[in-house]
């Protein structure tokens, strides 16, 4: 056996999607793997048999000059093209002058060209800089806003994005984050510290409730096989009402002499501080978040216990075989999932919505880290570029809602089409007529 | 891990592997200590939330034919009775672990209907528990998880992961609300429906099968998508013309002659709205072609193992379409449950992560169309008894009523279904080299 992690280290940019049995890369990836050996059906081959004793570089070598990125350009234009398409029929203006085509193609013409225009330009003022602000400092601003959404998305997306990689779905991000945003809450309103330390500790007990919530299920699949996709699914539910339940009490969670479901509003000295001054909203989630990929890169690239993840998620039997307890391997992957959600779960409650604890302070995030999981190819890197883009999308999306009547949910058409064109290259490449891998 | 005696024969061809005595010695002692807990948190419940009065079974309605008594106990006295007699299986349970012997699986029926009636009897201390109404609606609330979990069955039979059964659902329910409503005909969106579940189908199929797209990615996807794009669609046109396109024709309860007077049993199952039958014909119908059927043996063997199915010449690729499509068209019409019998209209994610759920009860049955019916009925209810629980009040704080039913499915997950094997080449798409 030759080092796999001395493999894995000279180019960590190669193993994306590798944990994902049926994504085309895979195939490369998991027959230079000594110690993650295909099951008993042979590893789904990339559509065209890539030959196997090249070695990393050659392959990144090879998927550089087959264009990924002319492949992702390519999937956001098209995904951009139907999230148009979904705009003009449904478009009032568009659909009138389109009555009348043939006598006045101008009309029509223009009212399609309106349409997308706004509703894109608002995309654009929403998420990224506001052309239409008088100065920098306002128009700077919806950069700020993409970046504070983007950090619980990042966050988020690295724990269900390391689940993953050791072969595990989570999808209980939205149990964990409420459980991490309840707990990090009452110390941040209960707990009675001076400022320097309040801070930290209100995020490190969600960390910790969030990380004890997923272990939960890593738990209870070493130790008894349950599924964690069932498991993760009720603790969600289970998780909801249990919070719900600390809404409705004095003594936990409520606000004193209401009846509503809602806590106090987070103190000051809990608050995370914003980043940039108070013009703008950007807090330290993001930094955590960054720190976060960080941390998560460490950790499936270059630590024992990565490899260790990585090797279960690509084949438990030859890692259990390999002398991995895997069981032990499940449940460490999920409390650092949890811790990692956790953080998500933190950065809304202390960060993003200081009003108080409620029920839906999740937002659906958790759902959301799954696509950015998924976008990211569950790698920190581009989990950090998903959570971004994702971001921007969220951001975007309220301003083009605000200025141009679409509804915010174009956006997640655009978001899912992106994720699925860009899982699909050899569509696009057909779509495109773009040669194959192999055409030299 | 799989209890020997309790397991139907299943036709995987592992059967005879577990008929071997060398399994029956690893008999896990999961059961016995599952049935223990529930035993004592049941007595631990009543213990400390004492419970006066009486608790009234009403097992007919007032129309029917025959009909039976209503049932008067003391509450906590029952309660306390059905926890004797749980600890005494619990016992039973014990001692065929201590000799190697699994607990049956009617054991655990007999179990569960005897903790129901305590915990009953117990939590509605003072009321009536009308007993029909409770299980006629939770098969009702159960039609879209059935049919969502036939889908998910078929589908991962046939080797493809199928998340997208929310989407599937919810593409059923607004198609079932457009169509009906255009048309005001219940079963022209039935139709509508079905069509909808197979074009989201056909998106699953197009990238899991010839794209090669990763099944769990394509599931996940489809469902933001379906959510984004029916969202989009219901803000932009369908609310604007609420009266044209949005308020469907209802389906209303049919009784079925003779059967429907049969005490008890008539009025839950056979007095429904007409697509609770049609339920019961996709199970029956599902169940039996799959495991008695050409087409079925065929569908089985490209999920267990496509290589040998293509040497034997059958076509791993067109059959996993033909069985996905047909999966999505059942899970869609799954989905006209919320906008013809539930709701008469349609509203953004109206499903609420109903797909989910049917995905649950797909693995919680181990990939059996009859057992993963009876795990959606029984989260059918579950759902229903948090209502009937908080309208009649109970001595817990109602967020724990309302967890409860997931707390058991985690609970039974872990101590009785334990290991769930999928079909072999589930997630894997097929090339033929």
């Amino acid at each position: 056996m030759t080092s796999p992690e001395q493999d894995e280290s000279q180019n960590p940019s190669s193993e994306s999607g590798e944990e994902l049995p049926g994504s085309p890369e895979s195939g490369s990836t998991a027959a230079s793997r000594p110690g993650a050996a295909p099951q008993g059906s042979p590893p789904p081959e990339a559509d065209e048999p890539l030959p196997p004793v090249n070695g990393h570089w050659h392959n990144l070598f090879r998927t550089i000059t087959t264009g990924n990125a002319l492949i992702a350009f390519l999937a956001v234009l098209l995904a951009v093209a139907v999230g148009s398409l979904l705009i003009l029929f449904t478009d009032e203006t568009v659909r009138d002058s389109s009555a009348y085509f043939f006598s006045r193609p101008g009309d029509f013409l223009s009212a399609a060209w309106n349409a997308i225009s706004g509703a894109y330009s608002a995309l654009f003022r929403g998420s990224i800089y506001n052309t239409r602000a008088t100065d920098f400092e306002t128009g700077i601003r919806p950069l700020t806003e993409t970046l504070k959404f983007s950090g619980p998305l990042i966050a988020a997306g690295l724990g269900v994005g390391l689940a993953f990689r050791a072969g595990l779905f989570n999808i209980g991000g939205r149990g964990q984050m409420l459980l991490a945003g309840a707990a990090a809450g009452w110390v941040a309103i209960d707990v009675d510290l001076p400022a320097p330390l309040l801070l930290p500790l209100a995020i490190i007990a969600g960390m910790v409730a969030g990380a004890l919530w997923a272990g939960l299920a890593g738990l209870l699949k070493a130790r008894t096989g349950a599924h964690e996709v069932i498991v993760t699914i009720m603790l969600n539910y289970v998780g909801y009402f249990l919070v719900f339940y600390a809404l409705s009490q004095q003594s936990l969670l409520q606000a004193p002499g209401t009846v509503n479901p809602k806590s106090l509003p987070i103190p000051k000295d809990a608050q995370m501080p914003r980043l940039l001054g108070d013009t703008y909203r950007l807090h330290l989630g993001f930094l955590l978040a960054l720190v976060a990929v960080a941390v998560v890169w460490w950790i499936l690239n270059r630590s024992a216990l990565g490899y260790r993840f990585r090797a279960v998620g690509a084949n438990p039997h030859a890692a259990r075989t390999a002398g991995i307890d895997v069981g032990r391997t499940y449940i460490y992957a999920m409390l650092i999932a949890g811790a990692l959600v956790g953080l998500a779960g933190t950065n809304q409650v202390l960060g993003t919505v200081t009003s108080g604890v409620a029920g839906d302070l999740d937002a659906g995030i958790g759902f959301d880290a799954i696509t950015v999981a998924l976008l990211g190819r569950s790698h920190p890197l581009g989990i950090l570029g998903a959570g971004l883009l994702f971001g921007a999308f969220k951001s975007g999306g309220f301003a083009m809602q605000a200025s141009e009547g679409i509804p915010v949910d174009i956006v997640l058409v655009i978001q899912s089409l992106i994720v699925l064109f860009i899982a699909a290259p050899p569509l696009i490449r057909a779509l495109f007529r773009l040669p194959t891998k192999e055409a030299k | 891990m799989s209890t020997p005696p309790s397991s139907t024969p299943t036709v995987e061809g592992t059967a005879p592997a577990e008929a071997a005595p060398a399994v029956i010695a690893v008999v896990s002692r999961k059961a016995a200590v599952l049935l223990t807990l529930i035993a004592a948190g049941l007595a631990a419940a009543v213990g400390f939330g004492s419970q006066d009065g009486e608790t009234t079974f009403r097992l007919a309605r007032s129309t029917d034919f025959f009909e039976l008594p209503e049932i008067t106990v003391p509450a906590e006295n029952t309660a306390w009775v059905m926890i004797v007699l749980l600890a005494v299986i619990a016992a039973e349970s014990w001692r065929r672990y201590l000799k190697r012997r699994s607990t049956p699986i009617w054991l655990v029926a007999v179990y569960s209907l005897l903790a129901m009636t305590g915990f009953l009897s117990w939590a509605a201390a003072g009321g009536t528990v009308p007993v029909v109404s409770l299980l006629g609606n939770s098969v009702l609330l159960a039609v879209p998880l059935v049919f969502g979990a036939l889908g998910g069955v078929l589908g991962e039979r046939a080797g493809v992961v199928n998340i997208a059964i929310d989407g599937q659902l919810l593409a059923g329910a607004f198609a079932a609300a457009l169509v009906g409503s255009l048309t005001g005909s219940v079963w022209a969106g039935v139709l509508g429906a079905m069509a909808a579940g197979t074009v989201v189908a056909l998106i699953l199929g197009l990238f899991a099968i010839s794209y090669f797209v990763d099944q769990v990615i394509v599931g996940v996807v489809l469902n933001v998508l379906v959510i984004g794009i029916t969202s989009f669609l219901f803000t932009q046109v369908l609310a604007p013309n609420a009266a044209d396109l949005n308020s469907p024709p209802r389906f209303s309860a049919w009784n079925i002659p003779v059967v429907s007077e049969i005490p008890l049993i008539g009025p839950i199952l056979f007095r429904q709205a007409p697509i609770v039958y049609l339920l019961y014909i996709a199970v029956a119908l599902v169940t039996w072609s799959l495991y008695r059927t050409k087409w079925g043996l065929r569908v089985r063997a490209v999920g267990e193992h496509p290589k040998a199915a293509d040497t034997v010449g059958i076509n791993v690729n067109r059959t996993r379409y033909r069985t996905v499509l047909l999966a999505g068209a059942i899970a869609g019409m799954g989905g006209a449950f919320y906008t013809l019998v539930s709701v008469p209209q349609f509203n953004r994610e109206m499903t609420g992560g109903a797909g989910y759920i049917a995905l649950a009860a797909v693995i919680f049955g181990k990939w059996d169309p009859i057992r993963a019916t009876l795990a959606a009925l029984l989260f059918g209810f579950a759902s229903n008894l948090q209502g009937v629980l908080s309208v009649l009040g109970s001595p817990v704080p109602s967020e724990f009523m309302l967890m409860l039913p997931y707390v058991v499915t985690i609970f039974a997950v872990a101590g009785l279904v334990g290991r769930s094997r999928a079909p072999a080449a589930v997630g894997l798409p097929y090339r033929k080299t």
